[in-house]
């Protein structure tokens, strides 16, 4: 049991954090007062840059440290750039915001194929070489913990976990942060007392673009190693995580570590006997029942920011 | 998040519509230009593609079968001041139940089809109605419980296709289906010239008749409408919201079923697993551009349809890749969302042609 247990977890950390970094994305969104149902399709926007970038760079710089990081950057800018779209339309234009987002993800997914055709005949972008997983010294030596959270990690997962905390301080310790969650809420109040709702939300819109679009670029560089058009429903499943989560920062990093540990235990069943009793299909709808359950258990008191897809 | 009207925009929708449209050209026609081909060719091939000869006629009209009904399920759901963006699960669950039923059931064939029809559409149906309960009774919004309902029947079918309808050769896909079991008909395929094309297109046209009549002749469709315009309203005139919120997701949900059914049954023979259908997505943009009028669905669905069976050609003919049809459905939906764009655009023409008059008027 422990040792099916200390095997499988990297993965699921591993699984763990695209979904988080996207789903710490549509909170700045949503709790500015946008509705970002394009997380999707900015997600692949970002998972389609990372790939090209080290794709037109592996050669020059083949054993170069930054050209990993370079490709995290190419998917920030990338998806930050696309979600401009979104900000525009529906800050702008007080577009209607779930038409907008869904516009985003059909874009992002027909883009995407379009350019990476155009570079590899078939649409599929393949990279030479992912981050070597590494130990951490010294803390991979505690007992019981070492095994779990420090050995074989990705450095990505340290980034966005520290972008995860310095977000829940930015939000939550900052009078920025209590602007823009007011953003949210009760916009023509934060209005009235000086602040622009409209530059509020699209900080929170660019972030969301630029976070997914790192969560993308994370995919491809820790266990994907190949863009091929699709990020499969992560994005859809990280809002699912924001609303179990009910739209806070520990909510959420529960909520991912929870299904994507119920995802990772779907996809190993296969291979682990002890794993196999229960059919995979239940891991991998759970987090789309539990998230139905959770709003209806909370329907009486929505956590959901009040002015979340109104336009101001 | 909060529920936002979807009203069908009154006076100027045409031509907010012809705008989105033309805009969604250029923008592929861009998109040409910048890989270095001929927009002009592009567009010549892609259309072409769809209307050369009988036989692609025919096919273009089986692809715009599938969209004319997700169509006409998300502009049902509008009506209703619903957003059903769940369209996708339900051709998935609709389509799911035709195959079997398809595989399984062997019934003299105007029985069959019979049998065929109500089960894609008591699957849809019940795919839909959940997300309408959930609405009416626990107010949970219906965007985010039909996204749920979709990756719930995207992972269900994964796993239940390989187990119990695979087919002989591949994993990922159900054996093929009989013709004398599917949608197609020997005569249909030989007037078409062996297109795809299957008695679909006569169970999209004849929804079309009805949602027209259910929504301008019924008590049913007013009060759904009313609704769908103002529930406060609606609720003080005695209309019961909530019941008219679970029927209208029931029929949207039995509508984008019947999609399933006619593109499983009728223009695939088969089901793909890892596959989300598009089609429910291009709905959105087929009932937006035909401003949620069933008629206009039907005539935007045929648009949809020629760009996407006329791309595969087209591709074959230049070196422009085939998602460029999705690139402009994508940009057309864009710019329908951003409406308001081109409502101030024309109203101002509108206004300076007005003024104009005006002032000719006291000149004389």
């Amino acid at each position: 049991m422990w040792s099916t247990l200390s095997s499988i977890f990297p993965y699921a950390i591993a699984y763990t954090i695209p979904l988080l970094i996207t789903a710490l994305g549509g909170l700045y969104s949503e709790r500015s007062g946008v509705t970002n149902l394009g997380l999707e399709g900015l997600m692949l926007v970002g998972y389609f840059a990372c790939a090209i970038t080290i794709r037109l760079l592996q050669d020059t710089m083949a054993h170069s440290v930054w050209l990993l990081t370079l490709g995290l950057v190419a998917s920030v800018v990338a998806g930050a750039l696309f979600s401009l779209l979104h900000a525009f339309a529906s800050i702008n234009l007080q577009a209607d915001q779930v038409i907008s987002g869904t516009a985003i993800n059909m874009l992002a997914g027909a883009l995407t194929v379009y350019l990476a055709r155009l570079i590899s005949g078939s649409g599929n972008v393949r990279i030479r070489m992912g981050i070597i997983r590494k130990n951490i010294p010294f803390l991979s030596k505690i007992p019981i913990i070492g095994p779990l959270f420090f050995t074989q990690t990705y450095w990505t997962t340290w980034v966005v976990l520290a972008i995860w905390a310095l977000s829940w301080l930015l939000l939550y310790k900052t009078s920025f942060g209590l602007r823009l969650r007011a953003c949210g809420e009760h916009p023509s109040a934060v209005a009235s007392a000086g602040v622009n709702v409209h530059r509020m939300r699209y900080f929170g819109v660019v972030m969301s673009g630029a976070l997914a679009g790192l969560g993308g670029g994370v995919i491809l560089i820790t266990y994907s190693g190949e863009f091929h058009g699709t990020v499969a429903g992560l994005g859809f499943l990280s809002i699912a995580a924001l609303i179990f989560g009910q739209w806070k920062p520990l909510g959420i990093l529960g909520a991912t570590f929870f299904f994507g540990s119920a995802t990772t235990i779907a996809n190993v069943s296969q291979v682990i006997p002890s794993l196999s009793v229960v059919p995979p299909v239940i891991f991998k709808i759970f987090p789309y029942v539990a998230t139905l359950a959770a709003l209806v258990l909370f329907s009486k008191k929505s956590a959901a920011p009040k002015a979340s897809g109104q336009p101001f | 998040m909060k529920k936002t009207k979807y009203r069908s925009q009154s006076g100027n929708a045409f031509l907010v519509a012809v705008s989105a449209v033309i805009l969604g050209l250029i923008g592929g026609a861009v998109l040409m230009a910048a890989i270095g081909s001929n927009p002009f060719m592009g567009f010549y091939y892609l259309f072409r593609g769809g209307l050369m000869n009988i036989e692609r006629i025919g096919n273009t009209l089986a692809t715009a079968t599938t969209l004319m009904l997700v169509g006409l399920s998300v502009a049902f759901a509008f009506k209703t001041g619903l957003f059903n963006i769940g369209a996708s699960g339900q051709m998935l669950i609709g389509g799911l139940c035709a195959t079997l039923v398809a595989h399984k059931v062997f019934l003299p064939r105007p029985l069959f089809l019979v049998v065929l029809v109500a089960s894609a559409l008591i699957g849809g149906a019940l795919w839909g109605v959940i997300p309408g309960f959930l609405k009416a009774r626990f107010n949970v919004h219906e965007v985010v419980a039909t996204i749920m309902m979709n990756w719930i029947a995207y992972w269900s079918i994964y796993y239940f296709v390989p187990a119990y309808l695979k087919g002989p050769s591949l994993e990922t896909e159900s054996a093929s289906i009989a013709i004398s079991q599917s949608l197609r008909a020997p005569w249909l395929t030989k007037l078409f010239n062996g297109s795809y094309i299957n008695y679909g297109f006569f169970i999209a046209i004849v929804c079309v008749i009805i949602i027209r009549f259910v929504l301008d002749k019924t008590t049913l469709g007013f009060g759904l409408k009313a609704v769908g315009s103002n529930r406060w309203c609606a609720e003080y005139a005695g209309i019961k919201v909530n019941r008219n919120v679970v029927i209208s997701m029931m029929i949207a949900g039995g509508l984008a079923g019947l999609a399933g059914l006619t593109f499983y049954t009728g223009y695939s023979r088969n089901m793909q697993i890892g596959v989300m259908p598009a089609q429910g997505f291009d709905g959105i943009a087929v009932a937006l551009l035909g401003a949620s009028n069933p008629l206009g669905v039907l005539f935007s669905s045929l648009f949809f349809g020629i760009l996407q069976s006329g791309k595969g050609f087209m591709n074959a003919m230049t070196s422009v890749p085939p998602e460029i049809a999705d690139s402009i459905i994508a940009v057309i939906i864009y710019f329908t969302a951003t409406s308001v764009l081109f409502q101030r655009f024309w109203d101002r023409i509108a206004r300076r042609r007005g003024s104009r008059r005006a002032d000719q008027r006291e000149e004389e």
